[in-house]
């Protein structure tokens, strides 16, 4: 069974998303690296760069497979996990630990068409 | 009679058509509009015997003039080890298409992976690929790289030194790919930094590309290139010939982040065209932008060295329509042609077929300047076996007369002048027999 954590938000392309403030800190779920298998490099857009919800802002690649990452919301990347580029495989062991980029939202109000937990397990029908 | 290579009887073909439930060839293409169809039969003549073949084989060859070379521009008469071809026709290579299973072809990724180390090794860069299928194609991937590496930028500068196929081919790719092209003037025969530096200055450029050396045989300086060119925040592109790269200073040396060239000049025959081989070696912060092939070196679950096919989620068959590029084949053969003949050549062997060249190309310089039919355009500049001279007589005449006299020399290039090339196979007798024949017009 995939983790799924209580009170992120989550997309239908898999990524999640925990609000602080007005900054979206974005990952993907654990249902997603399992799907995924071995990460072996994670593709970043920089600081600075601008993230439309619904589009893509950077790639995962595994052992087996490349996947592109859609930002769930739109705004502006204000950090990037840096830590993936050398340790890629940190999200295989806690994908909710190593979130991947944090966007100052433009239109905060698209969270509205995120899905909660609930939702998003009825999804991954696991 | 039936055909030697045409296994299948009139009944056999007759049985097939049953089986599918049609009457005739012709019913296979009833979604073919009428309008689009060929009526009548082709103006094909009769299958010949081998015999015939062979005849008329040696017939076409026979129309061939047998010249001696003295051009260059891109693909270079240096010699090839008769080892080469030996080695490289034995079945177990020649007979070996691209291993889909490709663990199981051990043979093929080892010399693909010596392939990539030696031409890492020729350009002092870190990455190279399994190469490509020849260097102005290659160059245009490379073109396309830049803007897939440099986010939100789409231009690329190219130097009006590269050699005029190269500029060709790459302004083809980047037409069919939207990339914009921008062709910056040469000053005094070499790349210029100043007007490079006036286009940077648009902050919308991912990569210069300029050549190692260029097409008026001029090896470039491009001293406070990489600087200027990495401030602006764009990749610095070399475009080389491989064979230079033993002698001049190389795409690392000068801060490139990548190198393409053919590596035609690394003992593949001329053969009136190809087949040539491309490569490609990158700085290592790019290597999961490179398109194409890389092989690697791992360990089997013993422990023993084994060799995989390596970062494939770049490639188009993972990435499909997100990849740099949709390459996914390589030179192979060529490729192992080349790794023989720098085993065989090593580093001394190298740099002794440049010097030799030089050699060769410096004194026919100085000859046909004293034969007082020639100006010097780019007094100075240093060459190593190719150069330009301006004719006092109409180029393409001199080229013709020059052939007549059993010369491929004298190449006319677009802007008035002539070039020439000497290589390792050129004796100074046949040097000064070319001299005598400009002489004689």
């Amino acid at each position: 069974m995939s983790k799924i954590i209580e009170g992120l938000k989550y997309s239908e392309s898999h990524e999640w998303v925990k609000v602080e403030g007005n900054v979206a800190i974005v990952g993907v779920s654990d249902f997603a690296q399992k799907e995924m298998g071995d990460i072996t490099y994670v593709d970043m857009p920089e600081e600075g760069d601008d993230v439309l919800a619904g589009e893509e802002f950077g790639a995962l690649e595994s052992v087996k497979a490349a996947s592109d990452l859609i930002s769930p919301v739109s705004g502006t990347v204000v950090a990037v996990n840096s830590a993936l580029e050398d340790t890629p495989e940190a999200i295989n062991e806690d994908a909710y630990a190593n979130w991947i980029i944090k966007v100052e939202m433009s239109q905060p109000e698209e969270l509205d068409a995120l899905l909660d937990a609930a939702a998003y397990k009825a999804l991954i029908k696991e | 009679m039936p055909h030697p290579y045409l296994p299948h009887t009139q009944a056999d073909i007759q049985a097939m058509l049953e089986k599918i439930g049609v009457k005739t060839l012709d019913d296979l293409y009833a979604d073919v509009p009428q309008a689009c169809r060929k009526k009548g039969a082709y103006a094909l003549p009769d299958a010949m015997s081998e015999q015939e073949i062979r005849d008329c084989f040696a017939a076409l060859d026979a129309m061939n003039a047998r010249l001696k070379v003295f051009v260059g521009q891109g693909a270079y008469d240096h010699y090839t080890p008769s080892v080469i071809p030996y080695l490289t026709q034995r079945s177990e290579f020649i007979t070996a298409y691209t291993p889909y299973q490709c663990e199981i072809s051990q043979g093929t990724l080892r010399y693909i992976f010596e392939y990539q180390s030696l031409i890492c090794e020729l350009t002092g860069l870190d990455v190279a690929n399994a190469s490509m299928y020849d260097g102005p194609t290659a160059a245009a991937e490379a073109v396309m790289m830049c803007t897939e590496c440099v986010r939100k930028r789409n231009r690329v500068l190219l130097s009006a030194t590269l050699l005029p196929h190269v500029l060709q081919v790459i302004q083809t790719y980047a037409k069919f790919h939207g990339v914009d092209i921008t062709v910056v003037p040469a000053q005094d025969g070499q790349s210029s930094l100043g007007a490079i530096r006036a286009e940077l200055s648009k902050e919308d450029v991912a990569g210069v590309v300029v050549p190692s050396l260029n097409r008026y045989g001029i090896v470039e300086d491009l001293t406070g290139f990489a600087d200027t060119i990495h401030t602006a925040k764009a990749l610095l592109v070399q475009y080389c010939d491989p064979s230079a790269l033993a002698v001049v200073k190389t795409p690392g040396e000068w801060g490139a982040d990548i190198a393409v060239g053919d590596g035609q000049p690394l003992g593949l025959p001329l053969c009136y065209g190809g087949p040539y081989v491309g490569f490609m070696a990158v700085k290592k912060d790019y290597m999961r932008k490179m398109p194409g092939r890389i092989v690697g070196q791992t360990a089997d679950k013993e422990g023993r060295r084994a060799f995989v096919l390596t970062l494939q989620a770049r490639e188009q068959h993972i990435k499909r329509e997100k990849a740099t590029s949709n390459i996914c084949s390589n030179e192979s053969l060529m490729a192992l042609w080349v790794i023989i003949y720098l085993s065989l050549m090593g580093p001394e062997g190298l740099a002794e077929v440049n010097r030799i060249s030089a050699d060769g190309a410096h004194y026919l310089h100085d000859e046909l300047l004293k034969t007082g039919k020639f100006q010097e355009v780019f007094p100075g500049k240093p060459f190593l076996k190719e150069f330009v001279l301006k004719p006092l007589e109409e180029a393409i005449a001199l080229q013709h007369r020059l052939e007549a006299a059993g010369f491929f020399a004298a190449l006319p290039t677009p802007e008035g002048y002539v070039s020439f090339c000497v290589t390792e196979k050129r004796s100074k007798e046949e040097i000064d027999q070319l001299v005598a024949a400009v002489k004689e017009g």
